[in-house]
């Protein structure tokens, strides 16, 4: 993809959290970018950094939270060290963000009219009353809400899930921004709501032409929705590759272990689900190695003691793991047995 | 709603007329009566007294007698300041009493809601320590505490302010802060943690990230969830302030009602024992039904059918 297409571009991003019981280094310098009209899913388990990432990219973190370093391009302009007003006129105009829990993220005593409407007040402060209400209306014929103008005086608690979270995209569309930031959008769904919800976002997505930086646990619904992957883990990028490849030839043992924890509708119903033991890194202190060398099955002595590489597998297609290094072991080396299977 | 109202006016009467049983039933239960005195007093008299009073009639008969003089709005006659009535206290006491009462309420109100708002926003920062270190003082010394030492500083050194008496306005300034004191750092606290309960919703994140300013965020979305618990506590406090705070009133000298409650009780003044507690009730019901009507404004969430 051309430089010059791209409308994020993250560099080396460093977020950590001072806690009490210290620094929690959430995300250790990440890199990635997003193309226009791309879609992008970021796939982790709980901890792995992704929320914390896309709450860095909006400088929306909470509490303690600070970026540590690195570079955040937005359409080629650098958002670190913006002040809060500049971040605020980015925000919501440029890249808006959907959030994972609608029940929750809706003002409980505002009219779901009030509420996108003043997203478009925000970033056009003398839109009048007419105008902001027909707009508010065309958005909400747009995410398919029924009867939008009945709807629009209506209160958060009066609408269900999928119509809230209809409500939320409705919300990050209506200044029409080059990014949207999805960060699991459908993880608080029920699984029939989910489809419409990604089905409608796919639709948006070609209508309207933006990005998107899709966050989820669940490398299912990036199928559906994303072009490419990044898959993190203890607050690095672990495996960077295209939908395409990140299912037909993983290069991450982590990647192998998500994929093979997603269950199959055709499976013999006596074979249990395939779970990654262990649990994911402290990042009080992050291991010195590769993060997932303590769960996984291949792990070998320089994994526990020195972080590997960014490894180029293909065009497109990144890997940080030891056993891609050209002096890695043969045997017991699922990607260099799979190499030879196909040579 | 109007339904609703039907049934919650039914279920104040029914409040009252059981705090008024209560009563009644607790206030004959302690020994002694209104006639009990250290004085010898002729047999003939106490009889007389009692007939004349109907204290003879059994005493569900006097209980209800009296119920239905308080439906006429007549609480009876004092039986220990003669030629006076209950309803003469309360018209005579609660001028003083809710002029106190009111002043204090704003005064409360003025300072314990922008103290609580600053105390959240600043929260971990020297700002709020101060503010919560004032406000655990409030609500720990009590209000005769404060009041002597107001009296000391305001009025003894400095002179500014008189010690007793309402004559002027300068008369409500000590008794206003001596009882607002707890009010003020009660309704603080309440204030900041509720306010930072609800600045850490999602709500608030999806606002921040339409790029609205941080003031439009606490004063738009923040503050009105945030209000909701301060209002629950609203109604009691009003109640509280304006009935009085006996112990003020006293220190103060104001020729509020709070002095003949509890002279009542020691004297065993049956009538003005019972207008007293149902005046009050009444007033601390109707507050609680005014704050319930509050919610319906403030939170669309909450409909009453």
């Amino acid at each position: 993809m051309d430089q010059k297409e791209h409308i994020l571009e993250v560099r080396d991003l460093q977020t950590s959290f001072l806690t009490s019981t210290g620094e929690v280094k959430a995300v250790r310098g990440i890199s990635f970018d997003i193309g226009k009209g791309e879609s992008v899913g970021i796939v982790g388990e709980s901890g792995s950094g992704k929320s914390v990432t896309s709450l860095s990219v909006m400088q929306l973190l909470a509490g303690t939270g600070r970026i540590t370093g690195g570079s955040v391009k937005l359409n080629g302009e650098e958002l670190i060290g913006k002040s809060k007003k500049e971040m605020r006129a980015i925000r919501g105009k440029q890249v808006a963000m959907i959030f994972q829990d609608p029940m929750t993220s809706l003002n409980p005593l505002l009219t779901v009219g009030d509420q996108v409407g003043e997203m478009l007040w925000a970033h056009d402060k003398n839109i009048t009353k007419e105008d902001k209400k027909k707009r508010v209306i065309e958005l909400f014929n747009l995410v398919r809400i029924p009867e939008p103008e009945k709807r629009y005086n209506c209160y958060p608690h009066e609408f269900s899930g999928g119509m809230r979270q209809r409500v939320m995209i409705a919300m990050a569309l209506a200044c029409k921004p080059d990014l949207l930031i999805a960060d699991e959008p459908t993880t608080a769904l029920d699984v029939s709501i989910q489809d419409q919800i990604l089905k409608l976002m796919r639709s948006i997505q070609q209508e309207m032409g933006m990005s998107i930086m899709f966050i989820t646990h669940d490398l299912g619904v990036v199928a559906e929705l994303c072009s490419r992957v990044l898959v993190m883990y203890g607050g690095l990028v672990m495996e960077e590759a295209s939908i395409f490849d990140v299912f037909e030839n993983p290069c991450h043992p982590y990647t192998m272990g998500l994929i093979a924890s997603i269950p199959d509708i055709n499976q013999d119903k006596n074979k249990l689900l395939q779970p990654i033991p262990g649990s994911p890194p402290d990042m009080v202190n992050p291991p010195k190695g590769c993060p997932f060398a303590p769960r996984c099955p291949y792990a070998c002595r320089i994994c526990l003691e020195e972080l590997p590489p960014v490894m180029e597998v293909a065009e497109g297609h990144k890997s940080r793991c030891w056993l891609l290094d050209k002096d890695a072991p043969a045997k017991d080396n699922p990607f260099k047995q799979r190499k030879e299977a196909t040579t | 709603m109007g339904k609703y109202l039907v049934k919650r006016a039914i279920m104040m009467a029914v409040t009252l007329f059981m705090i008024a049983l209560l009563t009644f039933s607790l206030m004959h239960i302690v020994p002694g009566g209104p006639f009990t005195s250290d004085k010898q007093v002729s047999q003939a008299v106490l009889d007389a007294m009692t007939k004349k009073y109907n204290l003879d009639d059994p005493l569900w008969k006097q209980f209800f007698d009296y119920i239905g003089g308080v439906l006429r709005f007549d609480f009876g006659p004092s039986y220990k300041y003669q030629g006076k009535t209950v309803n003469d206290f309360i018209v005579n006491g609660m001028p003083y009493t809710a002029t106190l009462g009111m002043v204090t309420l704003v005064f409360v109100l003025l300072i314990s809601i922008p103290m609580g708002i600053v105390a959240a926003l600043k929260n971990g920062r020297w700002q709020d320590m101060v503010l919560m270190t004032v406000a655990t003082f409030g609500v720990t010394i009590p209000s005769f505490v404060i009041a002597t030492g107001l009296m000391y500083i305001f009025s003894y050194k400095l002179g500014w302010l008189p010690t007793y008496g309402v004559d002027s306005w300068k008369g409500y300034i000590l008794p206003m802060i001596a009882m607002g004191g707890y009010s003020i750092s009660f309704l603080a606290r309440l204030m900041r943690s509720s306010l930072l309960e609800v600045m850490g919703q999602d709500y608030i994140r999806t606002a921040r990230a339409k790029g609205i300013s941080e003031f439009r965020v606490v004063w738009k979305h923040a503050l009105r969830n945030a209000l909701i618990p301060v209002i629950t506590v609203l109604g009691p406090t009003i109640a509280n302030l304006l009935t009085g705070s006996f112990v003020i009133e006293k220190i103060f000298a104001i020729p509020g009602i709070g002095g003949y409650f509890v002279n009542s009780v020691t004297q065993r003044d049956y009538t003005t024992i019972m207008g007293m507690t149902i005046f009050y009730a009444a007033i601390l019901i109707a507050m609680i039904f005014i704050v319930d009507l509050f919610y319906c404004l403030i939170d669309p969430r909450i409909k009453y059918e």
